[in-house]
């Protein structure tokens, strides 16, 4: 009985293991940028929520559009005021799949490349996306990466013609997140 | 038997439980439960109270961020009911040249120097505490602003025996503050003014006085803005009135334009809190304009 008592224990925290499957961050990184020949826009979020349930290929983002922070105290002002309304939509988000996620040997160090297919909403207003990214596994910890195109018109974000040489049109997204916490 | 079976029972069970937790559909759940943990930690405050530092004549909660300098130009002109021949104020004008500093997001200073009184002023201004939500929940944003001026005017009366300090005046204000909406902000400026030299026999040193202002948004770069001050009686200056100005604030990228009609002539506290004569129902209301520009010359991190 002893030894079946055992072989349960084991099993449990085996399974705990086995199907510790979702990792997730809270402080993943996003960061996006604009090129115009006026001036150069950069902003950072590190405080990024992100799932990956691996079983399942499914991965989610929740980002805090006031996290974004600027180098110009007044660009951060405008961006959250005039551009994404961030009163009105304070976040943003990423509903998809990893297309490809079968290849990923998870207990292998490597890359993968990736592609990834969902919903992205920004500025409350949600458009099918593709993108593609890496996956790098080292000593058991996940590292996703990817950049992206958005074109602000396609979610409803206007640029004024007085600032419209200033700000471009097509912005580039830069993702980076490790998954430090599992479930 | 039957106590093994207790014992084992629990375990079943959590290893049930931890094979449902890989089912699909809970990254959903577990998305929520991360978020719901993320709202409840973070203090979402708020900003863009009111467009710029400046409501009219007096200061708004805003703060210019750190490193950033503002320089503004004010100009007031003559009174509307001078009429055509001074082509309603325009041909006089009086100025304020300015430059605000962010030393830190809730620390700024300011230099000034107006044409009227040849008055040169500087402040500082205090957030004391941010409106927000979240984990600190706040209602209102409240901000300390002292100024101090010095006239510099020749004496009235050169052979009378003058002191420097009598140049001098203070000015204490607290700003309470909040945005109720997207579009509309409001707030309280209860106001201290000390003169060292009562320029009038019989008038008081000090005055008190209570200020409300606000702004209803027309657009998302459109304000219109109100400012009053009142004097409370027995802390005013014989002849004076309630400085009462409107306008507009038009922003555009790195500048803000304030267009505002008003009947007060000065823009530092002491003056255009107390020293107000123009009267809005004769039609003593001067036009005038702030203009801000903001330079970026620290580094904000």
């Amino acid at each position: 009985m002893k030894k079946l008592l055992i072989l349960f224990t084991l099993f449990f925290f085996g399974s705990k293991t086995l199907f510790a499957q979702k990792y997730f961050t809270k402080n993943g990184n996003i960061s996006f940028f604009s090129k115009t020949n006026m001036e150069n826009i950069k902003a950072d979020n590190n405080q990024v929520t992100s799932v990956l349930n691996v079983p399942t290929g499914e991965l989610q983002f929740s980002v805090l559009i006031k996290s974004f922070h600027f180098e110009k105290a007044l660009m951060e002002e405008h961006f959250n005021e005039n551009y994404l309304e961030s009163d009105k939509y304070p976040k943003s988000f990423f509903k998809g799949n990893i297309v490809d996620i079968s290849k990923i040997n998870f207990t292998k160090d490597g890359n993968y490349p990736v592609s990834v297919n969902g919903d992205l909403t920004i500025h409350g207003v949600t458009n099918k996306v593709t993108a593609t990214g890496n996956i790098s596994i080292k000593a058991g910890a996940i590292t996703a990466t990817s950049k992206f195109i958005v074109v602000l018109a396609d979610y409803k974000v206007s640029i004024p013609k007085l600032v419209a040489a200033n700000i471009s049109k097509t912005i580039e997204i830069t993702v980076n997140c490790l998954y430090n916490q599992k479930m | 038997m039957l106590k093994k079976i207790t014992i084992l029972l629990p375990f079943c069970c959590l290893c049930i439980t931890s094979l449902s937790m890989a089912q699909k559909g809970d990254t959903t759940d577990l998305m929520s439960q991360l978020e719901k943990q993320t709202d409840q930690n973070t203090t979402n405050y708020s900003i863009a109270t009111f467009k710029t530092t400046r409501l009219v004549n007096g200061h708004t909660v805003e703060n210019v961020g750190k490193g950033v300098m503002d320089v503004k130009i004010s100009h007031r002109f003559g009174t509307l009911n001078r009429g055509g021949y001074e082509l309603f104020g325009l041909d006089n004008a009086t100025m304020r040249m300015g430059i605000d500093y962010g030393i830190t997001s809730y620390l700024m200073v300011g230099i000034g120097r107006s044409t009227y009184q040849k008055t040169f002023d500087a402040f500082f201004k205090i957030k004391l505490l941010r409106q927000s939500t979240g984990k600190v929940n706040m209602p209102v944003t409240v901000s300390y602003v002292p100024t101090i001026a010095l006239r510099t005017l020749d004496w009235e009366d050169p052979n009378r025996k003058n002191y420097f300090s009598s140049r001098i005046s203070y000015s204490h204000q607290l700003i309470i503050g909040r945005k109720f909406s997207e579009g509309t902000s409001l707030q309280l400026m209860p106001t201290f003014i000390h003169r060292n030299l009562a320029e009038v026999t019989g008038s008081p040193n000090n005055t008190w006085a209570l200020g409300i202002g606000g702004r209803q948004k027309l657009s998302k770069r459109i304000s219109f803005n109100v400012e009053y001050y009142y004097q409370f009686s027995g802390y005013k200056i014989p002849g004076t009135t309630n400085s009462l100005s409107a306008g507009f604030d038009i922003e555009t990228g790195g500048h803000v334009f304030q267009l505002h009609f008003t009947n007060s002539r000065g823009m530092t506290e002491k003056t255009f809190i107390g020293e107000t004569t123009g009267k809005w129902q004769d039609g003593d209301v001067l036009f005038g304009f702030n203009i801000s520009r903001v330079f970026n010359i620290g580094k904000k991190h």
